[in-house]
């Protein structure tokens, strides 16, 4: 049987789930970012596939677009762990849970 | 000989993400990080069979170059001992794995039952030229991604400057 859309489909879900997994069981802040990245990571493959499947490009214009949104998420998201961290001493989630520092 | 490359990368982006989020011999977020680049290489792999070679060049460029020197240099600096203390909860084991894997199911299902491929020729080629020109081209006479393009180039600015405002220490 080739290789189809449904493939890539079926991988991009399998890795959105180990996505989420994470970001449900680890309760090290940094470790559910990188969980994250996963799962955007798992949605670009799905957008890829359709656009091959679909003849039309608009889906690899949007996983552009994502690619750079995440660049400038993980800069600010790394940004807030530092700060926490200099004022906290921790990045665990269990200890990060009033909003007042 | 695309199909068999397929199968070898899937496999390698699932058991590599699988050890990003549960890896049983070490605790380590370095592990974790270095496998996280694992899965965007195999990723970017996908995207070749795909024939999105840009998108697959901006991946490893990106992600494996860019974000993931980011994290590293985070962990190091943060110095992260304590890691070994955290005990994965039951409650959460077993509400997140029946939540995961109901959601997973009912996906696969509905791509299975549906095959949304079926008769769906692979055509699209996603060179750099076609996509440069999707970026910039206008339609008729509407700019149709201009406008989102310089948007995020904004964004990118003002993240830079945000982080560098959060990172920085406080003068008091």
């Amino acid at each position: 049987m080739s290789v189809g859309l449904e493939h890539y489909l079926t991988v991009s879900i399998l890795l959105f789930g180990l996505g989420l997994l994470g970001v449900i069981l680890r309760r090290s802040l940094i470790l559910m970012f990188m969980s994250l990245e996963l799962m955007l990571n798992a949605a670009n493959l799905a957008l890829v596939a359709f656009s091959r499947y679909n003849n039309h490009l608009d889906g690899q214009v949007m996983v552009f677009f994502i690619i750079t949104v995440a660049a400038a998420e993980v800069a600010v998201g790394l940004a807030l762990l530092v700060a926490l961290y200099r004022r906290r001493q921790t990045t665990h989630a269990d200890d990060v849970t009033s909003m007042k520092l | 000989m695309t199909d068999l490359l397929f199968y070898i990368f899937a496999a390698m982006a699932l058991a590599s993400g699988f050890l990003v989020v549960a890896n049983p011999l070490s605790r380590n977020p370095v592990t974790s990080a270095m496998f996280l680049v694992l899965t965007i290489v195999s990723l970017a792999g996908l995207f070749v069979l795909l024939h999105a070679y840009f998108l697959a060049a901006i991946q490893i460029l990106v992600y494996a170059g860019a974000v993931m020197v980011l994290f590293l240099f985070v962990i190091m600096l943060l110095d992260l001992k304590e890691e070994e203390r955290q005990r994965i909860k039951l409650g959460a084991l077993i509400s997140g794995v029946v939540a995961v894997v109901g959601l997973g199911f009912v996906l696969v299902q509905t791509v299975w039952a549906t095959k949304p491929g079926q008769g769906a020729q692979p055509l699209l080629e996603g060179e750099t030229v076609a996509l440069g020109r999707a970026l910039f081209n206008f339609e008729g006479m509407s700019p149709r991604y201009l406008l989102p393009f310089e948007l995020v180039g904004l964004l990118l600015l003002v993240a830079m400057v945000g982080a560098m405002v959060l990172s920085k220490k406080e003068v008091k």
